[in-house]
C-alpha cells in the first residue's frame, strides 16, 4: 500500500509525466479550435452527419474544453505541479539558503571557474574590505575560519529559486480560478438531470421546466442577451449547444438607447448602449454608456457591448401590383422579422422582412478621383415565399439613388442567399417616386384604355409608313406587341422573330425592326398619355422625358425577370435597434489575474536573475593574504566565465593594491 | 582579416560601467521627451495610456543605457520622423516633397528597409564566403540602418494616420501589414543583440532568412493586396491594451523565429562540417545551443506577458479572460510547447539536434498562430484577415 502511494506520487512528480501533459493539453486544445465549439447541433448534423454527430458528441467535441476528460486532463497537471512543488520546494529552500560553509581549497581550485592573487594586506582588513565589497555587490556574505585559513562564502540571486516556486504555484492558481469561472459544474448538472435544457426558441418563462431556470446567486456564470431600444430584461441565457438555459439578474437592464458612429469611409467606429440597471433590492437605478472595450461592472456583475441587430424596426410600406391595369397601393405595416400574406387567393405569397438598414454606405465611384462615399439611405431586405417553400429575396433602397446623372429606385432580387443581388432599374419621377413609371405601367397593362388610345393615334403611324393596312388591324398588332414585351421583354420580342426567321420567312430581320419602330410608337404614346393625364405635359417630350421614357423601357423589359408581380415601395419606419449584451460574473478571476502576478514575477526570476556563489579562502602570508577564490552559478556557465572574468578584474584592480 | 577576428568581441561588455556625461544627456533627453508628451497631450491619453508612455519612457532610458548602440539607433529613427512630421507640415498632400516621397514617408521609409534587410542578409553570406570580418561588419551596419527605417516608417505611419483624420489616426500595430514590419524590426534588433553578446556575425546570414521571407510577404502584401493603405480601427480594437499586447507578442515571435532558424543552423552542423565548408566559421555547437536556449527563454518570458495582456484585454472586450477563441488557444499551444520545450532541457538536460529540430517545429505551431489561424480558423480575432 505505501509502496504504491509513494511510487504514484512519484510518477505524478516526474518530468516525463509533466512535460507529457503538457505536450497532451496542446494536442487536444487544437481540435477545438478546428472544430467549431458549441454551435447549435442542427449545424453539426449538416455538417458530419447522424453517424458522426453522435460520435463526436458523446465524445464531447462541441465543448471540448469543459469535457470531463479534458477537465481530467488539466487535473493531472494541478496535481503534478502541486506534488512536483511539495517534494521539491524544502529542498530547493534549503539550497538556496546554504552558504555551502564545506568548501575547501580543493573544492575552489576545481571550480571551472576560480582564480588566486596575493595582497600585501593582512587578513584582517582584507576580511572587512572583501565582505563590504560583497555585500555592495548585492551577496550575503557568511564567514567561518577553517583549517586552511578564513572562508567567506557568498551568494546572490535566491530569488531564483523563488522564480521556481512562484512560477509553479502560479500554474496551480491559474487553474482552480479558471475552473471556478468555467461551465463545467452546469455540464455536470445538466448530465444529472439537475438543470434541464431548452430547445424550444422564444418561449415565455413560464412554459419552461423550472429546472432551466438557473438560481439568482449562481455565483458564476457567461450569460448573454439581446434587447431591443426601450426594452427591459431581467434575464439572460446560457448557451448549452444543444439548447439555453435561463439565467435570472437581481437586477434589470433597460436599454435606453443603441448608436452605431462610422468613419467616413463608412466603417463602423463604435458601438454604445445607453443602459439603465434598476435594482429593486438596493431600491437604486444606475444609468450609464458601454461601448466595445468599456463595460461596466456593477455588484459583481460585468455588462459588455458584445453585439446588436435589429430589435424589430416598424416599417410602413406601399404595395403596387405591377399587373393592375389601375395604379393600385395598399399601404400596410410590419416589423422586422415579422411576416404577413400578400393580398390574393389562398396560396399567395408570404412576405418576410428579414432585414432593415438605416445607412447603406458605399465607396462612391462616380467621383473616380477621389476616394469618396456616399450612403445610399435606408434599405429593406425581405423574402417572398411561395406556397412550395420556396423564396426570392429582395433588396429595396427606399431614396432613388443617382446614378450618371439620373435617379433611380433600385430593388434587387436574388434566387439564393449565395447569389449577387440583380437590379431592377426603376426611373423616379419629379417627386423622387416610382408613381409615374407605375402609371405608365398601368395603362400598358389595361387594354381597355389602351385599345382606342393606339386606336386614335394609328393613323398617323399609316400616314408615317405608308402601310397599305386598316387602322383597327394595326392596332391589333400594336396590342399584341405591347403585350409580349410587357410578358418577355425585348428577349422575348426577339426570340419571337428569330423563330419566325427560322420558318423560313425570308424578310424577318425587316419584320423584326419594323416590329421594333411599332412598338417604341405605341409605348410613346401611352406615356404621351400618362404625362397628359398627370398635367405634365408641356407639347413638346424635353430632353428629361425622352430620357425618363428609355430608362422605363429598360425597367419594362426586364420586369419579366423580377420574378414578382409585386413592387414594395418602403414609406416610412420606425428604427427599433437591439442591442446583445453580455453579462458575467466571475469569482475566479481575481485568482487568475493573482496567478498571472505571479507567474509574470516568477518567470522572470527564474531566467533573470542568477543564483550564484562565490567562496573566498583568504590564508595569511609572510607579505600579507593570499587568496584563493572562485564561484559557480546553478546554471549558464557561459555567462558565468564572462562574469566571472569581470569581477576577477575588478577583486585583483581593488584589493591587490594595497 | 583571418577567420580568427570574426568571433573576436565586437564591442566593449558593458553591464558594470560607470555612467559617463553622455548617458546623464540621454537620459535627461529621454525624460525630457516623455514630460513633453506628457504634458502636451495628456488631453488625448487616458489614465492607463499615460501609464503606458511613462513605462516606454523607462524602458527606452535604461536600452539606451545598457546597451548604446540602441540608443543611436532611437535617436535616428526620431529625428528622421521629426523630419517627416515637419515635412508634412499638417498636410497630407506634402507626400510630393523630394524627402518624403523618396525616403521618409513611411511607405518609402518601409520599401528602404525592405532594401536593407535584403542587402544585409547578402552581405552576411557573402562574408562567410569570402571570409571578411569586413563585410560582415558592413552586414550589421546594414541590419542597423533597415532597422533605423522600419521604426522611422512604423513612427511616421502612426503620425499618417492622424493625417487622414483625427478619428482614424492609431498606433500602427493593428493589422497584419503593420506587425509584419514589427516583426522585422523586432527580430532584427534581438539578434543584433546575441550578436554583439555572443561576439560573432556569422550567424547573421542564417537568422536574416527569417526576415528575409518576412520582407518577401511584405513586398506581396503591398503590391498584390495594397494592404499598406492606412484603414480606421475597428471598435474592438480601440483599447490601450493592444499598444502593449501587440509588440509583447512579436518580442516572443521574434525570439522564437531566431531559436529556429539557430535550430536550423545547428541541424546543418550535425554532420562534421569540411574545414572549407562555411558551415566551419560558425560557433560552436553548444554556443549556438546557448543562444537558442535564450532566445527561447526571452521569447517565452514575453509570449507569458503577451498571453496575459490578451487574456486581460479580451476580459474588458470579450466578457472574459479566457474564451478558448482560436486565437488565444493557439496562443496556449504555443507556450505549453515552449514550456515543455524548456523542462526538457533544463530538467531533463537534453540537447543536441532533437532539441534544435523542436525548436523549428515550435515555430512551425507559433507560425500557425500567429498566421495560420487568421487565415484557416475563424474566431474573435477580427484582424489581419488575409
Ligand atoms: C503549465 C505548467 C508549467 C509551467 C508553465 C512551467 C514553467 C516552468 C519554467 C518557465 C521553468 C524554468 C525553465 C528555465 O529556467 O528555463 C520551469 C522549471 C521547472 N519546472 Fe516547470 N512548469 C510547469 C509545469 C511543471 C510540472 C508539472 C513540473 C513537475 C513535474 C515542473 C517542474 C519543474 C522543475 C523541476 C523545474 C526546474 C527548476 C529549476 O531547478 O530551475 N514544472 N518550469
Amino acid at each position: 500500500m505505501r509502496l504504491t502511494l509513494s511510487r504514484s506520487v512519484q510518477f505524478l512528480s516526474s518530468m516525463n509525466l509533466a512535460i507529457t501533459l503538457l505536450l497532451v493539453i496542446a494536442v487536444a486544445s487544437v481540435i477545438g479550435t478546428i472544430l467549431r465549439q458549441n454551435e447549435p447541433y442542427q449545424n453539426y448534423i449538416i455538417k458530419f452527419g447522424p453517424f458522426w454527430h453522435d460520435i463526436y458528441r458523446r465524445l464531447g467535441l462541441y465543448d471540448i474544453y469543459s469535457t470531463p476528460w479534458f477537465v481530467l486532463i488539466m487535473a493531472f497537471l494541478v496535481c503534478s505541479v502541486s506534488i512536483c512543488l511539495y517534494r521539491n520546494t524544502p529542498k530547493i529552500l534549503a539550497s538556496a539558503r546554504n552558504f555551502q560553509l564545506h568548501q575547501r581549497a580543493n573544492h575552489i581550485q576545481h571550480l571551472t571557474h576560480h582564480a588566486r592573487l596575493d595582497t600585501q594586506t593582512g587578513m584582517d582588513k582584507l576580511l572587512f574590505e572583501l565582505q563590504h565589497w560583497l555585500k555592495q555587490q548585492g551577496y550575503r556574505v557568511q564567514s567561518q575560519a577553517t583549517g586552511e585559513g578564513m572562508l567567506v562564502a557568498a551568494i546572490r540571486g535566491e530569488a531564483n529559486r523563488y522564480g521556481y516556486l512562484l512560477t509553479h504555484v502560479a500554474v496551480i492558481i491559474i487553474c482552480i480560478g479558471g475552473l471556478l469561472d468555467s461551465n463545467f459544474p452546469l455540464k455536470l448538472k445538466t448530465r444529472t438531470g439537475q438543470v434541464q435544457i431548452e430547445t424550444r426558441d422564444d418561449i415565455p418563462l413560464s412554459a419552461m421546466d423550472k429546472r432551466t431556470i438557473l438560481s439568482k446567486e449562481n455565483p458564476s456564470f457567461r450569460a448573454s442577451v439581446s434587447i431591443p431600444e426601450g426594452r427591459r430584461v431581467n434575464t439572460a441565457f446560457i448557451n448549452m449547444g444543444a439548447g439555453y438555459v435561463v439565467q435570472p439578474l437581481p437586477f434589470s437592464i433597460q436599454v435606453q438607447d443603441f448608436r452605431i458612429e462610422h468613419y467616413n469611409n463608412g466603417q463602423p467606429k463604435s458601438f454604445a448602449s445607453d443602459l439603465r440597471i434598476v435594482d429593486k433590492a438596493n431600491a437604486t437605478s444606475l444609468e450609464q454608456t458601454i461601448l466595445v472595450n468599456h463595460p461596466l461592472n456593477y455588484r459583481g456583475y460585468t455588462i459588455y457591448q458584445a453585439s446588436f441587430g435589429d430589435g424589430g424596426s416598424v416599417l410602413k410600406f406601399s404595395l403596387f401590383d405591377l399587373q393592375s391595369p389601375t395604379l393600385q397601393k395598399t399601404a400596410a405595416q410590419l416589423a422586422v422579422s415579422e411576416t404577413m400574406r400578400l393580398p390574393g387567393d389562398a396560396d399567395a405569397l408570404q412576405l418576410e422582412l428579414t432585414e432593415f438598414k438605416k445607412f447603406n454606405i458605399f465607396p462612391d465611384n462616380d467621383a473616380a478621383t477621389d476616394k469618396k462615399f456616399r450612403d445610399f439611405g435606408p434599405s429593406l431586405t425581405f423574402k417572398l415565399r411561395q406556397a412550395d417553400g420556396t423564396a426570392r429575396e429582395y433588396l429595396n433602397y427606399m431614396y432613388p439613388v443617382t446614378i450618371a446623372g439620373r435617379d433611380y429606385l433600385l430593388s434587387g432580387v436574388r434566387e439564393s442567399p449565395q447569389a449577387d443581388y440583380r437590379y431592377l432599374h426603376i426611373p423616379a419621377d419629379d417627386n423622387g417616386s416610382a408613381e409615374l413609371f407605375l402609371r405608365f405601367l398601368a395603362l400598358l397593362n389595361d387594354e381597355v384604355r389602351l385599345r382606342p388610345l393606339l386606336q386614335r393615334n394609328s393613323t398617323m403611324l399609316i400616314e408615317n409608313t405608308a402601310l397599305p393596312i386598316s387602322p383597327a388591324e394595326i392596332t391589333n398588332v400594336l396590342i399584341r406587341l405591347v403585350d409580349l414585351f410587357r410578358r418577355q421583354g425585348f428577349d422575348g420580342l426577339k426570340a419571337h422573330f428569330s423563330t419566325a426567321s427560322d420558318a423560313g420567312i425570308s424578310d424577318a430581320q425587316d419584320l423584326q425592326n419594323a416590329s421594333l419602330k411599332m412598338l417604341q410608337f405605341a409605348l410613346q404614346q401611352s406615356y404621351l398619355k400618362v404625362l397628359e393625364d398627370s398635367d405634365l405635359f408641356t407639347g413638346e417630350l424635353s430632353a428629361h422625358e425622352i430620357q425618363f421614357l428609355n430608362d422605363s423601357i429598360i425597367a419594362l423589359s426586364s420586369l419579366h425577370e423580377y420574378g414578382t408581380t409585386y413592387f414594395i415601395q418602403l414609406d416610412d419606419f420606425e428604427e427599433i435597434q437591439a442591442t446583445g449584451l453580455q453579462i458575467s460574473r466571475s469569482p475566479g478571476a481575481k485568482w487568475v489575474y493573482l496567478g498571472f502576478l505571479l507567474l509574470t514575477l516568477g518567470v522572470f526570476m527564474l531566467f533573470y536573475i542568477p543564483h550564484q556563489r562565490l567562496w573566498f579562502l583568504l590564508s595569511g602570508t609572510d607579505t600579507g593574504t593570499h587568496l584563493l577564490y572562485g564561484g559557480s552559478r546553478t546554471r549558464h556557465q557561459a555567462d558565468f566565465g564572462r562574469y566571472f572574468a569581470n569581477i576577477s578584474h575588478t577583486i585583483k584592480q581593488t584589493f591587490a593594491a594595497h | 582579416m583571418t577567420t580568427e577576428s570574426l568571433s573576436q568581441p565586437l564591442m566593449q561588455y558593458d553591464d558594470h560601467r560607470q555612467l559617463a556625461a553622455v548617458d546623464f544627456l540621454w537620459l535627461f533627453t529621454v525624460a525630457g521627451g516623455g514630460l513633453f508628451i506628457g504634458f502636451n497631450y495628456h488631453g488625448y491619453m487616458n489614465g492607463y495610456e499615460q501609464i503606458i508612455l511613462a513605462g516606454s519612457s523607462v524602458t527606452i532610458g535604461w536600452g539606451g543605457l545598457v546597451w548604446t548602440a540602441l540608443r543611436r539607433l532611437l535617436i535616428v529613427a526620431v529625428l528622421f520622423s521629426l523630419s517627416a512630421i515637419y515635412l508634412y507640415a499638417g498636410e497630407l498632400t506634402n507626400a510630393r516633397h523630394f524627402l518624403l516621397e523618396y525616403m521618409l514617408a513611411s511607405q518609402s521609409a518601409i520599401m528602404w528597409m525592405s532594401f536593407l534587410f535584403l542587402l544585409a542578409t547578402g552581405s552576411y553570406f557573402l562574408a562567410l564566403y569570402s571570409r571578411s570580418a569586413f563585410t560582415a561588419t558592413v552586414a550589421s551596419a546594414l541590419v542597423w540602418a533597415a532597422t533605423a527605417m522600419g521604426l522611422t516608417g512604423l513612427l511616421v505611419r502612426w503620425y499618417e494616420s492622424y493625417l487622414i483624420h483625427p478619428d482614424v489616426g492609431h498606433i500602427p500595430v493593428s493589422n497584419l501589414y503593420e506587425v509584419f514590419i514589427l516583426f522585422c524590426v523586432i527580430t532584427a534588433l534581438i539578434y543584433l543583440h546575441y550578436e554583439r553578446r555572443y561576439a560573432t556575425r556569422t550567424l547573421g546570414g542564417f537568422v536574416m532568412l527569417v526576415i528575409t521571407a518576412a520582407i518577401g510577404f511584405l513586398l506581396w502584401y503591398t503590391f498584390e493586396r495594397q494592404a499598406h493603405e492606412i484603414q480606421p480601427l475597428v471598435p474592438a480594437l480601440k483599447s490601450y491594451w493592444m499598444k502593449i499586447h501587440v509588440p509583447a507578442n512579436f518580442i516572443g515571435y521574434g525570439c522564437f523565429s531566431i531559436a529556429a532558424m539557430l535550430g536550423l543552423t545547428r541541424l546543418l552542423k550535425q554532420r562534421k562540417p569540411a574545414a572549407r565548408s562555411i558551415l566551419a566559421q560558425l560557433p560552436a555547437n553548444d554556443v549556438i545551443e546557448d543562444i537558442m536556449y535564450k532566445a527561447i527563454a526571452l521569447g517565452f518570458a514575453f509570449f507569458t506577458i503577451a498571453t496575459i495582456l490578451g487574456s486581460l484585454w479580451a476580459a474588458e472586450a470579450w466578457g472574459g479572460y479566457w474564451s478558448w477563441d482560436p486565437k488565444e488557444t493557439w496562443a496556449l499551444i504555443v507556450w505549453l510547447n515552449y514550456a515543455a520545450w524548456l523542462h526538457m532541457h533544463i530538467s531533463k538536460g537534453w540537447h543536441g539536434p532533437a532539441m534544435a529540430g523542436w525548436s523549428i517545429v515550435g515555430f512551425l505551431i507559433t507560425l500557425f498562430a500567429f498566421l495560420g489561424v487568421n487565415m484557416f480558423l475563424s474566431g474573435l480575432h477580427s484582424y489581419g484577415e488575409l
